[in-house]
């Protein structure tokens, strides 16, 4: 039994004073990969927000054991947590190279820096070619690709992935995917992934949390929500 | 009719409030009445400008605070306001009382004609244009070929009606009645349409101009009519201001009064027609108080209360207001029946 | 033909303090989304400093830099002390600031230096450039002082680490902070960097319209009118806005009764018009508010 990477316990976020998130407890295993399952308004995205420090939150989060409660998102991504957003948060007017560039600008090991720009265009061949194109010229799997690697210019240990398949064509999401397995088996990268098409996200995570206006309904090992059927039928629709 | 005009005033309160206020209206009406009587005629004067700058202000109030949208350039339409006023006295032989309708409507035209392409101008950028609009006013108005009428940089002069109808009232007496008046009834006609449906859609304009414009409402006619209607209410006190003062001169219209307009209508608070008055009053007095405290930094500790407000009390005074009174009527509404709490 | 040659070169030296300003327009509108109405104040304040310390004796070059760096930590505190607290504030709050800020510098300014004109110094002479006269040295002056500092300006944003982390905060401030850039701090560099821009500008444009507290108003009005031509979201733009409209400044004036008086007004057409014709300027790109 690893010792989890990331740990919330009594997770409560709050949007100004309406409350949305109800003592959430939540952990990623170190070097696993997690799945945070829910319908749409659920409070997934929320959720990762909360672990971020971008919304008002009260509970304890721990990262690596050390307290990261109440610390802004600034001070959380020097501590190698990267989190792609939902709508890719891609820098439109910036070119594709930029774009990573920025990813690593919490970084001062330059060296290191120019290595995973190599690494980062090993994975995703198409962004090396549109390197010095506007990243908004991309199309919707390319940005998505483009966020991946810009998160990954951090060297995270640690990747919250909000709805990475969101908009994008089966083919492209099966690839993307299959770089998340890669990232979790070689570079050992934790991940901490929502999404609303829960097969996909069954498929690739070890560990599964469903939430349901706020509150946490089911966790266990993804293979047993996989094949529990009337798990499947009430809570993830298929 | 005093009781509905003090609830019109206060809708949207609680009863702790419209008591305080309907207490407070009294209690004004009075010293309205009764101040040129007591007071000096400087004194007169001084109240007859706070008066207009408050008239003013409502103009500006009505565009920034229930519709939204901003000005930095009503110096300008203060400008047209008070330039009409004094060129149709000095030049055209027109009784001053006339001049105040038509310097409305002159600006009621201008407005909405600046308004107009202003519409495709939302929040800053507009108050940017209004900006520019202020800047160039003062020089339109030094303009060569128009001096024969303007009197270029050296003005206008014009001279104080006296009381008509023989009545026992010096110049300043009679103007000052004859501002409440005026003030009187834009007031009630700012309430009105405030309160009317109208209203109700600039307010809607300025809360969500996108769900306005899904609701049916003309968002680009309303917001053309509300800049006209603003300048209107301006350019009427700016008429005013010429007859009271009895001069016009460009570098009396600069972006410095626009500042000042600004100023009184946060001081008196956004939104708030009653703070107009406080705003007119803040404008007219403060500078002099702030030259007590240094003279020639007059507009820095200016400066420092409009920062001093924003951050401490965005509401203005009118929001204080609504503090006090609703404390105050509970206080009265405990001693009346005691033990019982609202 | 000399005529119009001789005005078309004395706008583009004018252009070139249009520029700066326009710059220092630009660089504030993308870090807040809306326009420093103080940038000409805090302009001239820099003048007045400048012009305080050549009284004392200190070298024209000295009190130059000395000037710049004053005017830049300025910046950044007068950002972090007024504006970064009413972030979230509607819009009329920022509006409210930026007013009480003119006042209160403008005032100051007075109160400190009085109202009378003062000379201030050129370190270009005033002697005839180019052999006919076609354009002062000052003016040769001000056009190079302008393109040196816009080529560092260019060369420290497309080519430094910090210069892309001040974009993407501009940019995107959500992403760059999920990248862990500071963006407060970027905006505060971004306030930083436009008074330094400003005070350059001012101290450029006060040998020619000369020193005191209301020089800049004009100036000002002209640097906005430049920079909504150009494009809000293009510094370049920004730049050439600038010269364009110096130039259309130096010929209108050639124009009788037009000219010389209505400069005002006809920065307030160019606004005005722009605005709504193309509001993204000529090299700008047209920003859709997505329903």
């Amino acid at each position: 039994m690893s010792a989890p990477l990331l740990e919330a316990r009594g997770l409560c976020a709050f949007y100004g004073a309406t409350q949305v998130l109800f003592r959430l407890d939540l952990s990623v295993v170190a070097g696993g990969v997690t799945a945070l399952l829910g319908a749409n308004g659920a409070g997934k995205t929320t959720t990762l927000r909360a672990l971020c420090g971008m919304v008002r939150t009260t509970g304890d989060i721990r990262l690596g054991g050390q307290p990261i409660m109440g610390r802004p998102i600034e001070d959380i991504v020097r501590l190698k947590v990267a989190h792609v957003p939902q709508g890719r948060g891609t820098f439109v007017r910036q070119t594709v190279a930029e774009n990573l560039q920025i990813g690593a600008m919490s970084r001062r090991d330059h060296a290191a820096i120019a290595t995973d720009l190599e690494r980062v265009y090993g994975y995703f061949p198409r962004l090396f070619e549109r390197r010095r194109q506007q990243a908004g010229t991309l199309s919707g799997g390319e940005q998505q690709m483009l966020a991946v690697g810009r998160a990954l210019m951090l060297r995270p240990t640690l990747m919250l992935l909000d709805e990475p398949s969101f908009g994008l064509a089966p083919r492209i999401v099966a690839e993307l995917f299959e770089i998340f397995r890669r990232l979790n088996r070689d570079e050992k990268v934790s991940m901490l992934i929502v999404e609303q098409n829960a097969a996909l996200a069954l498929d690739l995570a070890d560990e599964a949390y469903l939430i349901e206006t706020g509150r946490m309904v089911m966790t266990g090992a993804a293979a047993t929500l996989r094949n529990n059927d009337s798990i499947r039928r009430s809570y993830l629709g298929y | 009719m005093k009781q509905d005009l003090a609830d019109k005033l206060a809708v949207g309160t609680t009863r702790d409030q419209r008591l305080g206020a309907r207490a407070l209206f009294l209690l004004s009406l009075v010293v309205i009445v009764g101040l040129p009587f007591v007071a000096k005629n400087f004194l007169i004067f001084q109240i007859t400008m706070a008066v207009i700058y408050a008239i003013a202000i409502l103009g500006l109030n009505l565009l920034t605070g229930f519709n939204g949208q901003f000005s930095l350039g009503h110096s300008a339409f203060f400008a047209i306001g008070a330039y009409t006023a004094a060129i149709l006295m000095e030049h055209a032989d027109v009784a001053y009382y006339w001049t105040v309708p038509v310097a409305g409507l002159i600006c009621l035209i201008t407005g909405f004609a600046f308004g107009l392409p202003a519409l495709r101008l939302e929040g800053i950028y507009l108050a940017l244009a209004t900006f520019a609009l202020a800047y160039a006013m003062p020089q339109l108005l030094k303009w060569t070929p128009l001096e024969p009428w303007t009197g270029g940089v050296q003005g206008v002069v014009i001279i104080k009606p006296d009381a008509p109808f023989g009545l026992p009232l010096n110049p300043d007496q009679w103007l000052y009645f004859f501002t409440v008046a005026i003030a009187a009834v834009m007031y009630l006609c700012a309430v009105n349409l405030v309160r009317s449906r109208t209203g109700r859609a600039l307010v809607a304009i300025r809360d969500n101009p996108i769900a306005a414009s899904a609701m049916g409402i003309n968002t680009a006619l309303y917001k053309s009519l509300t800049f006209g209607v603003s300048a209107l209410y301006t350019g009427v006190a700016g008429a005013l201001g010429a007859i009271a003062v009895q001069f016009v001169a460009p570098d009396s219209f600069t972006f410095g009064l626009s500042i000042n307009l600004f100023v009184g209508l946060v001081v008196g608070g956004v939104g708030s027609i009653p703070g107009t008055l406080v705003g007119g009053l803040f404008i007219l007095f403060v500078p002099n108080v702030a030259e007590e405290i240094s003279k020639g930094l007059a507009g820095a500790v200016g400066g420092i209360i409009l920062i001093a407000v924003i951050y401490l009390m965005p509401t203005g005074a009118a929001g204080l207001v609504r503090l006090i009174a609703s404390r105050f009527a509970r206080v009265i509404g405990v001693l009346i029946k005691p033990g019982s709490q609202r | 033909m000399e005529l119009i040659l001789h005005q078309v070169l004395a706008g583009l030296a004018t252009g070139a303090i249009y520029a700066c300003l326009a710059l220092a327009v630009v660089m504030i509108y993308q870090a807040i989304d809306g326009f420093n109405f103080a940038q000409g104040e805090m302009a001239m304040f820099s003048t007045f400093i400048a012009w305080q310390l050549i009284q004392w004796g200190v070298p024209y070059w000295a009190a130059f830099f000395a000037t710049l760096v004053v005017s830049f930590m300025a910046g950044i505190i007068i950002e972090r002390a007024l504006f970064a607290p009413i972030h979230n504030a509607p819009v009329l709050s920022h509006v409210v600031v930026f007013i009480a800020m003119f006042a209160i510098l403008n005032s100051l300014a007075g109160f400190i230096w009085d109202y009378n004109v003062k000379t201030f110094p050129t370190p270009f002479g005033s002697r005839p450039l180019l052999g006919n006269g076609l354009i002062s040295s000052h003016d040769g002056g001000m056009i190079g002082v302008t393109v040196i500092m816009l080529v560092l300006l260019y060369l420290f944003f497309r080519h430094t680490r910090i210069g892309l982390a001040m974009r993407a905060a501009a940019a995107n401030p959500e992403s760059a902070r999920l990248a862990g850039i500071r963006v407060a701090w970027m905006i505060a560099l971004g306030w930083g960097m436009a008074a330094g821009i400003g005070a350059v500008a001012g101290m450029l444009i006060a040998p020619v319209v000369f020193l005191e507290p209301n020089m800049m108003a004009s100036v000002l009005l002209y640097g906005f009118a430049a920079a909504v031509l150009g494009g809000l979201t293009s510094p370049g733009g920004a730049v050439l806005g600038g010269f364009i409209v110096g130039v259309i400044e130096n010929l209108a004036g050639t124009i009788p009764y037009v000219g010389g008086e209505l400069k005002l007004t006809i920065a307030l057409v160019i606004i005005v018009a722009v605005l709504v014709v193309r509001p993204g300027g000529l090299l700008g790109q047209r920003i859709v508010n997505r329903v």
